[in-house]
């Protein structure tokens, strides 16, 4: 990114400059100045686009519809049209319909902000952490073994089991950071293969004595104790305090990235790290902190499946896939922390309201996967988005590679 | 200033006819106009900002004017990619290389362009066969077979030209070509662009320094905001009328400095040795002193060490041996930040690289490295209304053009960007300052102010140590002057020395300019 980094160099030096015109220091920072609209463009446009794929899928593998368009278009067009009616339907009910959606929704966004998260903080800082998945299921472990292990006070023991998956992330991630600082070695590989390292380090934990369940053979843990599980809220079902962790850890993010001296290097080293070296700043550091830093998060997420969800056990790869969405949620929110929230709380939506759709509709869950990979396959090739909407691109964003470097 | 050449539309020719291009909020080109004749170069001369960028990525086809046309030989062409601009016989040589650096010389000239037998096998012999044709017709002498990594700058840059000459182009662009080269490397460019001319090519040759369009143009064509505000002829003006028209008002060239009063000896270097990222010992024992209320210049070529002794000097590099003394203090080991703390203030050579941050503002940029201080912050807590307000005041007090603080500075001029350098790095009780650079490519008006500003700082009593590449640069402000040839110190001159000597130091010695 040094090189293309200068859209124009021709703004003249009295005239105001073509891009950004003049923001407020607070927008700015925050991020979300006056290209506002612009940065949610793109992703809602995404999002729209996903949709409209979704039902033209939902349409062409409705196999009980198919064979009438030969014979009554018109009837299969109505049928088709209430098919896809009922999914998304299901799809809206099953996520914000009712006060059971709505929880169900949140709870399924809790881990998912949080892995996002994880993954936003590497990103703004120039690292691409593969391996939230990984530090979900090592934080994950470490809760869980102090959630079973121990009894305590629930105002103790739930932070302190907190606590333990924040270091156990933060340890696993930094490993990757510090091989980063010392060796150079690229983080998205190191990471990568340090997820394999944690999923088989699990399944192994999980049958030693250790963490094994009495009188089991499979890999399946100890149950936590009732005074470290998530308390859930009154009349919301299975939401959690859970989500509040993960709003806290919003909040948290924002302030770190934006408010404090260590986020104003994490974002300066992950610009440009010469500047930052010059800068005096000490870039391996930095490194190390930012893969600490998105790891305790990702830790956070990984206690979530342990000490909010039934059975409250371990289990092999109890974290599933969410750090491998949670790229996906990072992208979407610009890497944003409010962003992220947000995204977290769609893809929840479209988790909880997937599992409607399956039901009252029969259309399978995992359309809601392929809806989220378009959304995806959008948001990183915004230019695609921008051709099928034929949205305006600004002259500035095609200055290529090719037309930097004049020295006029 | 008159029009002083006149063109029939039969004549074969490249113009740009009345190119009105306007970005968002910007009039980037303003009813410009350039011809350019077979067997003419045109110089088109201007400062940062002055349109140039953008007139010449019209022409290559990367933007599309707002309003006006380019025409070959009097028909109208349109061009949406560079390949319709290369089609039409518009060959670019940008400033820099866009060259494959483990591939050979004639595989980098067939490069997008393979010259095939059956079934798409690569011929390679014709590839040579082309390269060596091109090269001996114009007098390149480039062997074809040399890897391009291995071979100097100048003849890189002879390579892209032979790649633009292979697809048969008629209009060549220069952009900013000398600026990368040596002097003596400058005097064979000049010798290619002639023999280019001699065969019929048309040239246009952009540049910022006059003394280079003086000589080699037949036309100078300058643009200021946007607009071709004059077109003259070699003959009709000199260096300070050029340097008027560009700016728009008269521009004192010299440096205005009263005699040096040196006093104690703020940076002392000992027997410095450092090795590159390759591991080639490039500084080789450079030993010297700056004082407090000097200017010393480091002069030579580019590439002998200069850039290393930098690094070294303000903790970038690890030193291989010697010792580098601050007021007697032992730095030798100290980190960019320790530096920083004993009040150095360095202006380093790429701005965009490693002087600024471009994705951030203004604001962040001037609080780059002094963020950890009181009163930008306590603790690990930023106070951006503090960070806000040193940099409106900084912004005011080293003239830097920007509609706020609260713009990213990549929108900026480079002239303006490193005002904001310069402006983070002064603004301490400076005890010794390190300018690498400090103002390469940057507009008249900006370097006037920049010298200034270096002069003062040597006058409130900071010792000053300037590295730079352009000779004229280091005779208008140095009070003393060191030339490194090959990593080593290899002449002393004071301030009032003849460009000629300093010359015949930065090319090692005066024997083996002879030999060579």
């Amino acid at each position: 990114m040094s090189d293309g980094e200068q859209p124009l160099d021709e703004s003249g030096q009295v005239e105001p400059p073509p891009v950004a015109g003049p923001q407020s220091t607070l927008g700015r920072i925050v991020g979300i100045g006056s290209s506002l609209r612009q940065a949610l463009v793109v992703p809602a446009l995404a999002v729209l686009t996903a949709l409209i794929v979704g039902a033209v899928i939902i349409a062409v593998t409705d196999l009980d519809t198919l064979p009438l368009w030969g014979t009554d278009p018109g009837e299969a067009f109505r049928l088709t049209m209430s098919g896809i009616g009922k999914a998304y339907k299901a799809l809206f009910v099953g996520s914000v319909g009712s006060r059971r959606a709505i929880s169900e929704t949140l709870f399924a966004a809790t881990p998912l902000i949080l892995a996002g998260l994880a993954v936003a903080v590497g990103f703004q800082a120039g690292l691409f952490n593969i391996g939230v998945n990984g530090q979900m299921h090592i934080g994950g472990m470490a809760a869980l073994w102090v959630g079973f292990s121990l009894t305590l006070p629930a105002f103790i023991h739930i932070p302190l089991a907190i606590a333990a998956a924040i270091m156990a992330g933060a340890i696993w991630a930094g490993i990757a950071g510090f091989l980063k600082a010392r060796t150079g070695a690229h983080e998205v590989i190191t990471t990568i293969m340090l997820n394999f390292v944690a999923l088989f380090l699990v399944d192994y934990l999980l049958k030693t004595s250790v963490f094994q369940a009495t009188g089991r053979n499979d890999p399946i843990s100890e149950k936590v104790n009732a005074t470290a599980q998530f308390p859930t809220l009154p009349t919301f079902d299975r939401l959690n305090i859970g989500f509040f962790f993960s709003l806290l850890a919003v909040a948290f993010v924002w302030w770190l990235m934006y408010r404090s001296t260590i986020g104003f290097e994490f974002r300066a080293v992950g610009f440009n790290p010469h500047g930052g070296r010059y800068a005096g700043m000490n870039v391996a550091w930095v490194y190390v902190g930012v893969m600490a830093v998105s790891g305790a998060l990702a830790g956070i997420a990984g206690a979530n499946p342990i000490l909010g969800l039934e059975p409250y056990r371990g289990t092999s790869g109890f974290a599933g896939t969410i750090g491998f969405d949670a790229i996906a949620l990072a992208l979407l929110g610009r890497s944003h922390p409010i962003g992220v929230l947000f995204a977290g709380i769609l893809f929840g939506a479209l988790r909880a309201g997937g599992r409607e759709m399956q039901g009252a509709a029969g259309v399978p869950l995992d359309l809601v996967l392929v809806l989220q990979a378009f959304i995806i396959v959008m948001i990183a090739a915004p230019r695609l988005v921008r051709a099928i909407y034929r949205i305006k691109t600004p002259d500035q964003d095609v200055s290529t590679t090719i037309s930097t470097g004049w020295g006029g | 200033m008159s029009l002083v050449w006149s063109l029939s539309e039969d004549l074969l020719e490249l113009a740009l006819t009345g190119i009105t291009k306007q970005f968002p909020g910007v009039l980037a080109n303003d009813d410009v106009n350039l011809t350019v004749s077979e067997g003419e170069i045109v110089a088109l001369l201007g400062e940062n900002g002055a349109g140039k960028t953008t007139l010449m990525n019209i022409l290559y086809g990367l933007y599309r004017p707002t309003s006006g046309t380019v025409s070959i030989d009097g028909k109208p062409v349109e061009f949406h990619s560079p390949g319709d601009a290369i089609n039409a016989g518009i060959g670019m040589v940008h400033q820099h290389f866009m060259l494959v650096p483990v591939f050979t010389v004639a595989e980098n000239v067939i490069l997008g362009d393979e010259p095939t037998k059956r079934i798409g096998i690569l011929d390679r012999a014709r590839a040579r066969k082309t390269v060596t044709e091109i090269s001996r017709r114009y007098s390149l002498d480039v062997d074809p077979d040399a890897t391009i990594e291995d071979l100097p700058v100048g003849i890189q840059q002879r390579v892209e030209i032979i790649k633009v000459l292979e697809r048969e182009a008629r209009f060549l662009v220069f952009d900013e070509p000398t600026s990368v080269l040596t002097p003596a490397e400058v005097e064979g460019f000049f010798e290619i662009v002639s023999s280019l001319k001699a065969d019929g090519k048309g040239i246009v040759f952009i540049s910022h320094k006059l003394g280079e369009a003086l000589e080699i143009a037949d036309r100078i064509v300058i643009m200021r905001r946007g607009k071709t505000v004059a077109e003259v002829l070699p003959s009709q003006v000199d260096e300070a009328g050029l340097a008027e028209l560009m700016v728009g008002r008269p521009v004192d060239l010299t440096v205005d400095k009263t005699e040096a009063d040196p006093k104690d000896v703020v940076l002392a270097v000992e027997h410095l040795m450092v090795l590159d990222d390759r591991n080639r010992r490039v500084v080789d024992g450079v030993s010297f002193e700056v004082r407090s209320g000097e200017i010393v210049g480091i002069a030579g070529v580019q590439g002998n060490g200069q850039t290393e002794v930098v690094e070294a000097l303000t903790g970038l590099r690890t030193p291989l041996g010697g010792t580098v003394l601050l007021n007697g203090k032992d730095m030798t080991l100290a980190t960019p930040r320790e530096m920083h703390k004993a009040n150095v203030a360095h202006v380093p050579e790429d701005r965009q690289k490693s002087g600024l941050v471009l994705p951030f503002t203004v604001a962040e940029n001037i609080v780059l490295n002094s963020y950890y201080e009181k009163p930008l912050s306590r603790g690990v807590r930023m106070d951006w209304d503090a960070a806000h307000d040193q940099a409106v005041r900084l912004v005011d007090e080293y003239d830097v053009r920007t509609p706020g603080v609260d713009v990213l500075v990549s929108n900026l001029s480079g002239g303006n960007q490193q005002k904001v350098i310069v402006a983070r790095e002064f603004d301490r009780d400076v005890a010794l300052v390190i300018a690498s650079q400090p103002t390469r490519g940057i507009d008249v008006g900006s370097i006037e102010y920049i010298h200034s500003r270096i002069v003062e700082e040597r006058d409130l009593g900071a010792a000053v140590l300037i590295v730079s590449s352009e000779l004229d640069e280091i005779m208008a402000l140095s009070d003393r002057i060191l030339v490194m040839y090959e990593g080593k110190i290899a002449g002393e001159f004071d301030g009032s020395a003849s460009s000629t000597e300093i010359g015949l130091a930065m090319l090692g010695s005066a024997d083996e300019v002879e030999a060579s």
